[in-house]
């Protein structure tokens, strides 16, 4: 069967493999050139106290070839799901194939065995080729864009854009043998995979781990400013602007005193009177506001950037699963 | 003597219509089984539990002593060739041959290759752009070459115009004359099944409306006709298939064991195109009580 199964893929397999040969070597040409960028401008750039520059003439190096990567590897998933999934058993119900292929001496399930389990993998080694590709090429350029939190950066670097592919193939590959319309299947994927992928990303991704908390003074170099939001309310606005913690995701900085309380609008109108424009005197204000309130941080160290990583790409390898295991108990069911 | 498919009260739904009820059979080894009917009778339903791509809604169906695609061994007892013959248009010739070598245990290659040269179709052809009789011939030389003991074909003529029909029956019969092996195919016309079956199944209407060896039919159905009669004045042992009547004349088809004795009768042999055309008429002005004690031919 594993044959069989090579003897069809064998196409789309060497396609695929080409494509990607050619992404491989624009990378590395432009990958090389970019390094040698990095190490004449921003490596040395703290010598020639001309940081930001270096750095910003740096991260708009090969801007294109930035969007097309990042681009790339969000596409790739879809792709797979609508172009290999989807088609990969309705094509078999709209040719009416699945009635040569399913009175061969092989049984249906281990005929999805095998489909299933190639397309999966092959999914997830062209994503994680892709990916590997891809964080190699940007390395340099991640770092002095710092945040690989970022909620575009942390799908298309490191190792979940495998579990997207695997999922992604799986999903088209169900709503094939539910559909078994071609067209139907891969708008399924399509809309599925997308949400899924959206719904990880905002109400499972931020809950994962338990966020740290950490007090940090208020200084000067605080980004604090006051908003009066209605004639008599004032409070002060919360900004996550300025907070120095390397590389960790900041959900929220908040102004807190000792007992976890907020500034309230009295004070406020104290310490920082207001003019027309904000604080008639923001440095006497931040200095009061320092004397009493604090900035509590809510924050993931970026130390759980590869457990997170891991963890996701576990979420979606399981739903590849449960996706698979569906399949299995579907195929046995007659069909016309 | 076994039975190459033996079903009992077979029936299969689809939502709430019946694609086939009520069907009881035993056909046994080493036949040619013409299943005929209109279209929608359900042969193509039959033909698909038989090999297992259908499961039965309810009764049972056993093929060669199994239950249809239940394993590996099961599949490969039967060969199937589907109702427009799928192939992978994108696949060559050559490659339809591979993948019967993958996955057939029992794929004789030689055979395979014999018969496609034969047919005089080039191995690097793809599929999809075979004619409906290559495609046919193809279809058929992969249920060969696995060497099933029986060979399923759902309407493998209808897309064939009457050389390469005649051409296919004759492969087809080879093939039986030179393995042995058990054959069921189907067809909305007996004509085209006639020359080469030894065993009939009718369908009509989702019910087995005849079954038997076709010499066995032949001998027990007869047409009389005499003067205007009753037809409840014929005796108990015969019965009544189909009846006409002018003003002096009857006309009946009936079906006894027994011989005709009453001299008033003028006995002629029945055609097998009458007797399914009989039938046919019979399973569409049913009589009551009539029916059930017909279906059933063990």
């Amino acid at each position: 069967m594993i044959r069989f199964a090579w003897l069809q893929f064998r196409m789309q397999a060497a396609l695929t493999a080409a494509a990607l040969t050619i992404v491989a070597v624009v990378l590395a040409l432009t990958g090389l050139e970019l390094a040698h960028l990095y190490d004449t401008t921003v490596a040395i750039c703290a010598a020639h106290h001309d940081c930001s520059a270096a750095t910003t003439n740096f991260t708009a190096a090969d801007g294109p070839l930035q969007v097309f990567s990042d681009f790339l590897l969000l596409a790739v998933p879809l792709l797979i799901g609508m172009f290999w999934g989807a088609p990969l058993v309705s094509r078999e119900f709209e040719a009416g194939t699945f009635r040569l292929a399913w009175t061969q001496g092989v049984t249906r399930s281990r005929w999805l065995a095998v489909k299933l389990g190639l397309g999966a993998v092959a999914s997830a080694a062209i994503a994680g080729l892709l990916s590997l590709m891809v964080s190699w090429w940007s390395s340099q350029l991640d770092q002095v864009n710092a945040n690989p939190f970022d909620s575009l950066r942390f799908g298309v670097r490191g190792v979940v854009p495998i579990g997207y592919a695997a999922f992604a193939f799986a999903l088209g590959l169900t709503a094939g043998l539910i559909f078994r319309r071609m067209l139907p299947a891969m708008l399924a994927a399509l809309v599925g995979f997308v949400a899924v992928r959206e719904a990880v990303t905002a109400w499972v991704r931020p809950y994962l781990f338990t966020p740290l908390h950490q007090s940090l003074p208020i200084t000067t170099a605080t980004p604090v400013s006051i908003d009066q939001t209605s004639p008599g309310i004032i409070k002060a606005f919360e900004s996550t602007r300025g907070i120095s913690l390397p590389d960790a995701w900041v959900y929220s900085a908040k102004i807190v005193d000792q007992a976890g309380h907020t500034p309230t609008t009295s004070f406020l109108s104290r310490a920082c009177p207001l003019g027309n424009y904000g604080p008639l005197n923001p440095r006497d204000c931040t200095a009061r506001l320092a004397a009493k309130f604090h900035q509590l941080v809510t924050y993931q160290p970026g130390s759980r950037y590869w457990p997170m990583q891991w963890c996701e790409l576990a979420i979606f390898l399981s739903l590849s699963i449960v996706l698979g295991g569906f399949c299995f108990w579907w195929i046995r069911r007659p069909v016309t | 003597m076994t039975a190459v498919i033996e079903t009992n009260d077979l029936g299969k739904q689809y939502g709430r219509k019946w694609a086939l009820r009520d069907c009881t059979l035993s056909i046994p080894e080493g036949k040619v089984i013409g299943l005929v009917g209109p279209n929608g009778a359900g042969k193509t339903t039959l033909l698909s539990l038989a090999v297992g791509l259908l499961t039965p809604t309810r009764g049972s169906i056993t093929v060669l002593a199994g239950r249809p695609g239940d394993g590996p061994a099961q599949l490969e007892k039967v060969g199937f060739v589907a109702q427009d013959t799928p192939a992978y248009a994108g696949l060559s010739v050559g490659k339809h041959l591979l993948m019967g070598a993958y996955l057939n245990a029992n794929w004789d290659q030689q055979l395979a290759k014999r018969r496609i040269d034969q047919l005089g179709l080039d191995l690097r052809q793809k599929a999809g752009s075979l004619s409906g009789g290559q495609r046919a011939q193809l279809a058929l030389t992969m249920a060969i070459a696995k060497q099933p003991e029986l060979l399923l074909l759902d309407e493998p003529l209808a897309s064939l115009d009457p050389l390469a029909r005649r051409e296919f029956l004759q492969g087809l019969m080879e093939i039986v004359a030179s393995h042995g092996i058990s054959v069921m195919l189907s067809s909305h016309l007996i004509a085209d099944l006639e020359r080469v079956c030894d065993y009939l199944v009718l369908l009509v209407a989702s019910h087995i409306q005849l079954a038997g060896e076709i010499t066995e039919l032949l001998a027990t159905h007869h047409r009389l006709s005499g003067s205007r009669r009753d037809p409840r004045s014929l005796p108990s042992s015969h019965e009544v298939i189909e009846e006409s009547h002018t003003d002096k004349q009857s006309t009946f088809l009936v079906r006894t064991d027994q011989p005709i004795l009453d001299p008033a009768w003028t006995v002629r042999p029945v055609t097998l195109d009458e007797l399914v055309l009989a039938y046919m008429g019979q399973a569409h002005n049913p009589r009551p009580g009539r029916r059930s004690a017909l279906g059933v031919v063990s």
